[in-house]
């Protein structure tokens, strides 16, 4: 049976890690390479580092980072931000990563979907999408936020999910603007309105905070898959124990010993 | 050092599979040459993306020299698009055709109650008789990673001296029953994803490094 996915993501300033309650107030949370490979061990399944500043700073990815970080992990990693055209996403790949995320770059230019899945496989491409409700709206009407989390876009979630899995996505990282950082739980609605939308799997992103928020982002928000960054870093739980404590809710996990 | 040759025809990304073979002390080449892959003592077929990609295979000549080394019992291990490759063909691009190791037809997945593709970590079911080789020191049951919306069906077949035979060493179930890997002599393929598979992965890729005819 297929297991969910519990993906540690390593939110990346100028080569360290580092983690904002809804995308201020960066706290610094150590080496990403030393954090990946610690993640790894612990069972993570995935590894995710997004520079989370590249964007509007104008800044390319670390490519250094993403080669140390590379170097000893034999779990899939995913690198984003900042990454603007297919050449910069070759880079890293070259440098070691198994995905890129994109976001700004492919809502200002849908084609670099496709340009990056013809070269190295729709399983390559990762659309990250920053989601905000409107207040008093139905979910569908949440909107598509770039430039980390900066600039409204005025497109709705549900379309760019479906525009980016025609273009050749292989999966959909949701995060809900809303819930980042608070630690109060991912949205679920939203999460299982992009998951029925599309065929891909989507990925959860924003808000966790203990192991029921994510058992029931696999359940009621149907996610594939999840992302946690501050739940690890500060002793929170690592993966293991997180793993642990969904299997016992039942929830199909991977878990090595 | 354990010398193996890695083939590059333009499908994908190499970075990960020469890293985890280097990990494991292996002399990594990697070449688009038919002529290099002709000297290989140990060849791995990687690749993701698409079946039509493997054109390249026969355009570069690069098919008839693998013809000639496995028949002289060079070991060869197919990763993902690379074991689909062995088979006669693929639905993905009818027109391309595979080496016709095996027989039968990659399919894919029906779309339906799950998502496709199939991505993420399974769990294999080795077969217990007799132990294949590839899973030599894995856990049954273990699991590895898998991105992929085509697969192998478990019924393919292998002309043998004598009668045919089923090449599959390992199966997961997703949908369908496929093959997660198949093994027949020198020929070995993995429908996921060793290189990213972290421990149980590492040690299918040792145990086809060390693989002995």
């Amino acid at each position: 049976m297929l297991s969910k996915r519990i993906i540690a993501c390593l939110d990346v300033r100028n080569g360290r890690v580092v983690k904002g309650v809804q995308f201020v107030d960066l706290v610094d949370a150590g080496d990403p390479a030393e954090l990946a490979k610690r993640h790894a061990t612990a069972g993570a399944d995935e590894i995710v580092l997004l520079d989370i500043t590249a964007t509007h700073e104008g800044r390319g990815t670390l490519l250094d980072t993403v080669r140390r970080t590379a170097k000893e992990l034999f779990i899939p990693f995913t690198v984003g931000g900042g990454i603007r055209s297919a050449e910069e996403a070759a880079a890293v790949f070259d440098a070691g990563a198994d995905k890129v995320s994109i976001n700004s770059a492919a809502i200002a230019h849908p084609e670099l979907i496709d340009a990056i899945g013809r070269s190295f496989g729709a399983q390559a491409v990762i659309v990250a999408i920053d989601a905000r409700r409107v207040a008093a709206q139905p979910v569908d009407e949440a909107e598509v936020f770039v430039s980390g989390g900066r600039t409204r876009t005025g497109r709705r979630v549900i379309e760019w999910a479906r525009e980016a899995e025609a273009r050749g996505a292989g999966e959909i990282l949701l995060t809900s603007m809303d819930a980042d950082g608070t630690r109060a739980g991912f949205d679920c609605e939203l999460t299982a309105m992009v998951s029925e939308a599309v065929e891909i799997p989507v990925i959860a992103s924003g808000g966790a905070g203990s192991a029921e928020h994510f058992a029931q982002v696999f359940q009621a928000g149907k996610a594939h898959a999840a992302l946690a960054a501050s739940i690890f870093h500060f002793g929170i739980a690592d993966a293991r124990a997180l793993k642990q404590e969904l299997a016992q809710l039942g929830v199909a996990m991977r878990l090595p010993c | 050092m354990i010398p193996v040759t890695v083939i590059d025809y333009k499908a994908g990304n190499l970075t990960s599979v020469v890293k985890a073979l280097k990990y494991l002390d292996a002399e990594v080449t990697v070449t688009d040459q038919a002529e290099e892959v002709r000297a290989a003592s140990r060849v791995i077929l990687p690749g993701v993306g698409h079946f039509a990609a493997t054109s390249r295979l026969d355009e570069t000549g690069i098919t008839d020299a693998l013809r000639e080394v496995i028949a002289r019992g060079v070991p060869f291990l197919g990763i993902c698009v690379g074991m689909q490759w062995l088979l006669t063909g693929s639905v993905e691009a009818t027109g391309q055709p595979g080496l016709g190791y095996f027989q039968g037809w990659c399919q894919r997945f029906p779309e339906g109650s799950e998502k496709v593709p199939h991505v993420g970590w399974d769990h294999i079911l080795t077969r217990t008789s007799p132990a294949p080789r590839l899973f030599a020191g894995v856990e049954q049951d273990e699991f590895v990673y898998y991105t992929h919306s085509y697969y192998v069906p478990t019924t393919i077949l292998r002309e043998g001296a004598l009668s045919l035979e089923n090449p599959i060493a390992a199966s997961t179930k997703y949908i369908a029953t496929f093959a997660a890997a198949v093994e027949h002599e020198n020929v070995m393929g993995v429908q996921f994803h060793p290189e990213k598979s972290s421990a149980a992965g590492l040690r299918v890729l040792k145990n086809f490094l060390e693989f002995r005819c």
